[in-house]
């Protein structure tokens, strides 16, 4: 690995956001206008900084009459989750809508079937109890990425007990509905008015896998995946993103027990996962990045690993459809 | 010792070798290096190990140190069947 010859620290993360958001609004135009054809741009509206960005742009690029927000909580969304999209939409003077997507979660059985997975290694987890999903310290030891799950009974007692690949495959399976039908709503309300879906990872949820296929996963165009969750800030206070967005930790906002990204996926602060991230794509040498970043370069080692070990097991999330064979009529290149 | 490499190799080869054979791989082959066995696939060998050998496995136990070879996991199940099989000894000369 290559050892850069510049002294590498946070500033490595710094953009020039005028020049950036230049960029941005005229990929943006292109993409949407001419490439995708569409008249405007969808937006799914969660209260955190990545929608908030992505739609701000969006709304610079497109006009913000052509830029439609949805806001879809469901029984386990925080509050503020609505009240802060709310807030951003008045700011950039954009349309929106709520779709409170808890009655179609009930039917699908995606609560039910939660829980039926919890109650497998929680048998008394029930009505009242909230619950959450959680990984092990993964930086300052050595241990495998296997899940438990927090739960909290009414009266306040908490347990947290390992789960077993069945029922850590079912409780994600029985989350995901969420996601997917938020994508669905998106998608319905995007061809009623002829516009384009916006996805809004950032480089480490789209680099990392940190998405569900089909659901957060799927979008026309992705404005922000390339740029740096640090860097995605840097832009949401440039493009007058609201102090209370700027401020919120990033959270989930999927499981009723409040849960960090840091706790669910990404085993470090965000700052520090940027910098382990930009590190490793730029051969930065380990024993730097740990400088840096403010570990120990076997810390900093460990980071690397996951890093690859994400990257392998979320490959197929990327993956269009396999074909047997080409079908060459079928261009998606243009 | 050999029997237990023998039985957990028949189940990676029953479960997560997709294609017909007996699998390309020694019981020293490190798992993370080949990706035979991933996190996923670890939870599911950590299952059937707690079930067949009766142990109980702590989450800090839960390594690559343990973990990452047939050969380790033997091991491991071994060391935790003898520490469990002194414990019933030590029980019943109490009693």
């Amino acid at each position: 690995m290559k050892t850069s010859l510049s002294k590498f620290s946070p500033n490595v993360l710094d953009i020039d956001c005028a020049k950036v958001t230049a960029v941005l609004e005229e990929s943006i135009r292109e993409i949407v206008f001419h490439r995708l054809r569409k008249k405007g741009a969808v937006v799914g509206l969660s209260g955190g900084i990545d929608s908030s960005v992505t739609a701000a742009i969006c709304g610079r690029a497109l006009g913000k009459d052509r830029v439609f927000g949805i806001m879809m909580p469901e029984n386990d969304s925080s509050g503020d989750s609505l009240n802060l999209a709310r807030l951003l939409a008045d700011v950039l003077g954009i349309k929106t809508t709520v779709e409170d997507i808890g009655p179609t979660l009930e039917v699908l059985g995606c609560y039910q079937r939660r829980d039926d997975a919890i109650r497998k290694v929680i048998p008394e987890y029930g009505h009242g109890w909230k619950s959450k999903i959680v990984l092990p310290n993964l930086v300052e030891s050595s241990q495998y990425a296997i899940y438990s799950v927090v739960a909290q009974s009414p009266s306040g007692e908490m347990k947290k007990v390992r789960l077993t690949a069945e029922a850590y495959l079912e409780v994600v399976a029985a989350t995901n509905f969420k996601q997917r039908i938020r994508k669905t709503l998106e998608y319905h309300h995007a061809e009623r008015l002829w516009y384009a879906v916006a996805g809004t990872p950032n480089r480490q949820e789209y680099a990392q896998g940190f998405f569900v296929k089909n659901g957060d996963g799927s979008a026309d165009f992705k404005p922000i995946a390339h740029l740096y969750k640090t860097q995605v800030y840097q832009l949401g206070g440039y493009l007058g993103v609201p102090e209370e967005i700027l401020r919120r930790p990033p959270t989930t906002d999927t499981y009723s027990l409040e849960q960090s990204q840091e706790e669910f996926y990404f085993a470090l602060p965000l700052d520090q996962m940027d910098l382990c991230l930009y590190g490793k794509n730029n051969g930065v040498a380990p024993d730097e990045v740990a400088t840096a970043v403010g570990l120990s370069t076997e810390k900093v080692q460990r980071v690397f690993a996951m890093i690859d070990s994400k990257l392998h097991s979320t490959r197929y999330l990327h993956l269009p459809p396999q074909l047997i064979e080409p079908v060459s009529e079928v261009d998606v290149t243009h | 010792m050999q029997q237990l490499e023998q039985e957990v190799r028949q189940f990676i080869i029953d479960n997560f070798v997709f294609e017909n054979g007996n699998g390309s791989f020694s019981n020293e082959d490190s798992f993370l290096e080949t990706g035979l066995v991933d996190s996923m696939s670890i939870m599911t060998l950590v299952e059937f190990v707690k079930e067949k050998y009766a142990i109980s496995i702590e989450d800090e136990e839960l390594v690559p140190d343990h973990w990452d070879s047939v050969s380790r996991i033997a091991s491991f199940v071994q060391s935790r069947r003898g520490l469990v099989e002194a414990s019933q000894q030590n029980v019943a000369d109490g009693a």
